[in-house]
């Protein structure tokens, strides 16, 4: 028994379940929900079982069908992979089980094929090998994420859908361009042979640029941000948690994983211009957030400014600061959800999300407020969430690498964080009376929240554990790492 | 894995015995008001106890800690009982239990009670946290949560007045919290380390630029004093006054600027070493501020009319003393700055208890309504009146043994102007508040209160009354039994010796 | 200059043009047909790069990238057609609203 599941290979399972689980719920959609949550339960236990797999005998290569490379597809999974995996599962299993309660039965049997899709691609995505996997996954994943949007079914959704769909295409063909030219200059697409034959070349660095250009399009840095609030704010909200927790992630890991594994070392010095935009992109949608009057939207330009902290470790570039970053990643995903979800039970309550009249619904909601302020405690980076683990860890690296100013950042932008969390937070406390029937909200929608927010802010007391997950493998030994 | 024995588990179960009742509480209905009662009772009763055995252990020699790691590379969070915090953790767990007894008594058939006490709880959590932190990154972590948790009993009454307060407080509060995190990311660079130790950390530092560790000495004050109230960054806490009257005590006497207080002792004394400090040329401007401080706020408190504004101006400037205390630099001195932070503690908190009885009894709010009220509540009066005694300084009350060490100590450190300051500031203080009991006792009573509200023969509920007489006799005791072991005085001098031991 | 190169460079000349055209055609179906032509030409470049060494047999690899790569495309194009007539018929136009002339 102990044998078999030493043996299992896991990292396929990760792919091939929710995969099946989306095949199965779009053959029987009169039995979408409940398979659907089987489907999420059975990834959960693979990813369990690939971290058993990863912490017991270090990372994982797996050669589909036996073809091995440059000709067939490697996976591999190490411990930024798993990690990442792990939180995948664990924000995707809090989605379907507040998606569970959420859609109407005509809405969920296409949400249901199409989120495990999702799921599939990114889990696929997560544990691509070689730099064209990535590309196709990326693709996959951007294709049903644009259909998730479009589910909303509005005018706002449907153009937010077309414009994220137009401006995901151009960024991965760029990328894709730039595959093109690193294949032509090393023959392989293999992550780790290309990191081997590295060197530099007029055409590596048009593929650098490339790459970077459009992935940095489809993580939505300042200022290649303008399609992410209409696309986030519009869908529907399980898919709007799904979007800033995980989606917008996917193409940050890549650019991750490339810069540092692949690109030539001297790509280091765009990491000043990187850590620039970053910092103008917390500063920026800081300032955006606090100015809308929807809620949405502001959770939606809050996602904007933490994509832009994630950036503040490329300029810092040591293994803490990455470490840090992917931390903030790691909490900011699943406290966004839970905030969409808070925003999301708001809405259903009080069939409006205006920040404005919030006070006559946020009383009444106490679960779903308390999720919203423990979520925005993670994302403001207050003790002791997993947002303040990671903030420290990026302050100390500004102060080792002597670049105070990236600490002034971020200090900034938390402030900003708070003025804006706090703004609506502030209505929970008035003396309105209720003026209105509302609708009942699910408890299983108010709980998954709650215990999202909750396990973001808990984050912050387990971080040993997770941070050496982190060094399964020595991901932050090569290429731009120092 | 570090075992946990009874030692180390003692200190998590001090923190327990706020924590788990007031998570229990916010998941009561509003009409539970027996179950509520009682596990807020049941827990400030048990944290009592449990701080009891605590300051038996520390003087029998036990060393209390519990680590827990927090990132690779020997960032804890840590909580240790040394006589700093037992100083402190007694104030606190003394002080919840009376303003528990007299929250529940004020806050009778109002709603939202189930929030208040949870969120009280939560606030006492992150105080004793704060008095237990056994280095700088814990103390932030409690320090962080106590704004949180502050904030919803601020704005507690929802009114414009007070969210508008709430406001002011989270921006001051806030950004106080930032620069502290900033100071001590930076202090971690620098030293490598930041456990609060006898004698400092930073002392230990040989080859550090000492321009660095001025700068970061000042982002570390400056985030402390926010909430310790030091001018100019007082602005938030007369505003805070909107607050219901327990919240008003429990944030004067015990936790908010208490918090802030007690972090810049632990930063003067315990991570920078006070000698250290004072070579380092940061104790003298420090004293300026507080003695700037002292007079700013009891001058302001001479022209407000409405008294509980009036009280939180005598808050902002009796804070400071403590500050006072430890930037003096000298034994004396800091035995009269510690001493202070348990007497004040125990003067405001009776002050406001008065404050609140008469704004709930009779609905008086303003001085100039005051006239004879000594009559129609001579109990409550006769508490208001020990208490504000003491913090004119007379002897022999708790405000005075505090102010006779910090005058002594300040000549003993030959800086004999703090002295005057003393002096004009006890003068400033008999100036606000002999008027009040002038007219209190003295003038003739109006023909009708703004807002009575009877309570049969007694001139109030005995759950307002209870507390501010026990916190009143605890002023006479301090000071009359001063030089009596276990006293608040003579627990400042033990710690004092610890400082500055040979 | 060798005919692979020249068929490379062709394939960014088109990726080029239709990068053009997405940003300054304002009809959906314009912009679609642009990501296509994008498409084509990075397609092109895979392709003839694969044939880098004169007279040996071309690189197979880049032709299973191209076949993956069309049919990625292929239902790209398939959603985003399906979109635009969802967007049509919700607001009777097809452009995305920031690009309505006023």
């Amino acid at each position: 028994m102990e044998v078999a599941v030493e043996n299992m290979p896991w990292g396929v399972m990760v792919i091939l379940l929710p995969l099946a689980g989306a095949l199965v719920c779009f053959l029987w959609p009169r039995r979408s929900v409940p398979l659907g949550l089987l489907g999420a339960l059975g990834v959960v236990a693979c990813v369990t079982g690939l971290c058993w797999q990863v912490v017991e005998q270090g990372a994982q290569r797996y050669t589909v069908g036996g073809w091995g490379a440059p000709l067939g597809i490697d996976l591999y999974a190490d411990g930024l992979s798993l990690l990442m995996l792990m939180m995948t599962a664990v924000v995707g299993l809090g989605i379907s089980i507040y998606s569970s309660g959420y859609f109407e039965h005509k809405t969920a049997v296409v949400f249901w094929p199409l989120w495990l899709f999702l799921w599939t691609a990114l889990n696929a995505l997560l544990l691509s090998a070689d730099i064209f996997n990535l590309y196709v996954t990326l693709e996959l994943l951007g294709l049903s994420a644009v259909a998730l949007v479009a589910l909303a079914g509005g005018a706002d959704a449907l153009t937010a859908a077309m414009r994220y769909l137009l401006v995901g295409l151009l960024g991965s063909l760029c990328y894709l361009l730039g595959v093109a030219l690193l294949y032509h200059s090393f023959g392989s697409v293999d992550i780790a042979i290309l990191a081997e034959r590295m060197e530099l070349s007029p055409a590596v660095w048009a593929a650098v640029g490339l790459m970077s250009a459009g992935l940095l399009l489809k993580t939505a840095l300042f200022p290649l941000h303008f399609w992410l609030p209409p696309a986030h704010a519009s869908a529907p909200v399980p898919v709007s948690a799904l979007l800033s927790a995980l989606v917008v992630m996917a193409s940050f890991y890549i650019l991750l994983r490339l810069w540092l594994e692949v690109f030539p070392p001297g790509a280091a010095a765009a990491g000043q211009l990187l850590g620039l935009l970053g910092a103008t992109a917390v500063l920026w949608g800081g300032i955006q957030a606090l100015r809308q009057t929807r809620l949405k939207l502001l959770i939606a330009y809050s996602t904007v400014a933490q994509m832009g902290y994630l950036f503040l470790a490329f300029p810092l570039g040591t293994s803490f600061a990455w470490k840090g970053a992917l931390y903030l990643l790691l909490s900011h995903a699943m406290a966004k959800a839970a905030m969409f979800m808070a925003a999301g039970n708001i809405l259903r309550f009080g069939g409006h999300d205006r920040i404005a009249d919030l006070d006559r619904v946020a009383q009444r909601l106490p679960l779903t407020l308390a999720a919203f302020s423990l979520a925005g405690i993670s994302i403001m980076g207050l003790p002791p969430s997993g947002g303040f683990i990671g903030k420290w860890m990026l302050l100390d690296a500004a102060f080792y690498r002597g670049q105070w100013w990236w600490a002034l950042i971020l200090i900034m932008g938390g402030l900003l964080t708070a003025a804006y969390v706090f703004k609506v937070v502030g209505y929970a406390f008035t003396q309105a009376e209720v003026t209105h029937e509302a609708s009942r909200v699910p408890a299983g929608m108010e709980w998954t929240a709650l215990v999202l927010a909750l396990a973001a802010v808990l984050l912050g007391l387990f971080a040993p554990w997770p941070l050496a997950l982190l060094d399964i493998g020595f991901p932050f030994s090569g290429g731009c790492a120092e | 894995m570090r075992r946990v024995n009874w030692d180390s588990g003692l200190l998590l179960l001090i923190l327990a015995t706020s924590l788990v009742p007031g998570l229990v509480i916010f998941f009561l209905p509003e009409e539970r008001v027996a179950i509520r009662t009682t596990l807020n009772m049941g827990g400030a009763v048990v944290k009592l106890v449990l701080v009891g055995v605590l300051i038996w252990g520390v003087l029998h020699g036990h060393q209390y800690e519990t680590r827990l790691p927090l990132l690779p590379g020997g960032l804890d969070l840590v909580l240790h009982a040394d006589a700093e915090s037992v100083l402190f953790v007694t104030l606190s767990a003394v002080l919840w239990l009376v303003t528990t007894i007299y929250a529940i008594g004020y806050l009778e058939g109002s709603q939202h009670r189930s929030r208040f006490f949870g969120f009280f709880s939560l606030c006492v959590t992150a105080t004793v946290g704060v008095a237990l932190a056994g280095n700088m990154i814990t103390f932030l972590v409690f320090y962080e949560l106590l704004t949180l948790s502050t904030y919803p009993l601020i704005v507690h009454r929802g009114t414009e007045e007070a969210r508008q307060a709430g406001r002011v407080y989270l921006r001051y509060t806030i950004a106080g919290g930032a620069l502290l995190l900033v100071g001590t990311v930076w202090l971690y660079d620098v030293a490598g380390s930041f456990e609060f130790t006898h004698r400092g950390v930073v002392a230990g530092l040989d080859d550090a630029d000492r321009t660095v560790l001025t700068a970061i000495f000042v982002l570390l004050i400056a985030g402390l004093g926010v909430k310790a109230a030091l001018v100019p960054l007082h602005g938030w806490l007369p505003r805070a006054m909107v607050a219901p009257a327990p919240v008003s005590a429990l944030l004067h006497a015990v936790a908010v600027v208490k918090a802030g207080a007690f972090g810049i002792v632990r930063v003067v004394d315990d991570v920078y070493g006070v000698e250290f400090a004072a070579s380092l040329g940061v104790t003298g401007p420090l004293a300026v501020l507080a003695a700037t401080t002292i007079v700013y706020g009891s001058l302001r408190a001479l022209f407000q009319d409405n008294l509980k504004r009036r009280l939180a101006y005598s808050t902002v400037s009796q804070v400071s003393y403590i500050v006072l205390g430890v930037a003096v630099v000298g034994p004396i001195a800091t035995v009269g700055g510690l001493v202070h932070l348990v007497h004040q503690g125990l003067m405001k908190i009776t002050l406001f208890f008065c404050a609140g009885n008469l704004a709930e009894t009779l609905g008086v709010h303003n001085i100039s309504d005051m006239n004879g009220i000594g009559r129609r509540m001579p109990w409550t009066m006769a508490a208001f009146t020990i208490a504000a005694l003491g913090m004119i300084g007379v002897p022999p009350l708790a405000g005075f043994v505090s102010k006779w060490y910090l005058g002594l100590g300040a000549l003993d450190a030959g800086q004999d102007w703090v002295v005057f300051i003393l002096a004009g500031s006890s003068l400033l203080n008999a100036g606000y508040f002999l008027p009040v009991l002038y007219a209190t006792w003295f003038k003739a009573p109006p023909d009708a209160w703004p807002a009575e509200r009877s309570y049969g023969r007694r001139e109030t509920a005995w759950a307002l009354l209870a507390p501010p007489l026990v916190t009143a006799l605890l002023v006479v005791a301090a000071g009359l039994l001063a030089s009596a072991p276990f006293s608040p005085l003579q627990w400042a001098r033990f710690i004092t010796t610890q400082e500055y031991a040979p | 200059m060798n005919s692979i190169l020249l068929y490379a460079l062709a394939g960014v000349g088109l990726f080029t043009l239709g990068l053009y055209a997405l940003i300054v055609h304002a009809h959906l179906l314009r912009k679609i047909l642009a990501i296509n032509v994008m498409g084509s030409g990075v397609f092109l470049v895979l392709v003839s790069l694969g044939g880098r060494t004169p007279g040996a047999s071309p690189d197979p690899v880049p032709h299973a990238m191209v076949i993956t790569g069309i049919v990625v495309a292929v239902s790209a194009t398939a959603l985003a057609l399906a979109l635009m007539l969802r967007v049509q018929a919700k607001t009777g136009q097809t452009l995305l609203p920031e690009e309505r002339l006023e």
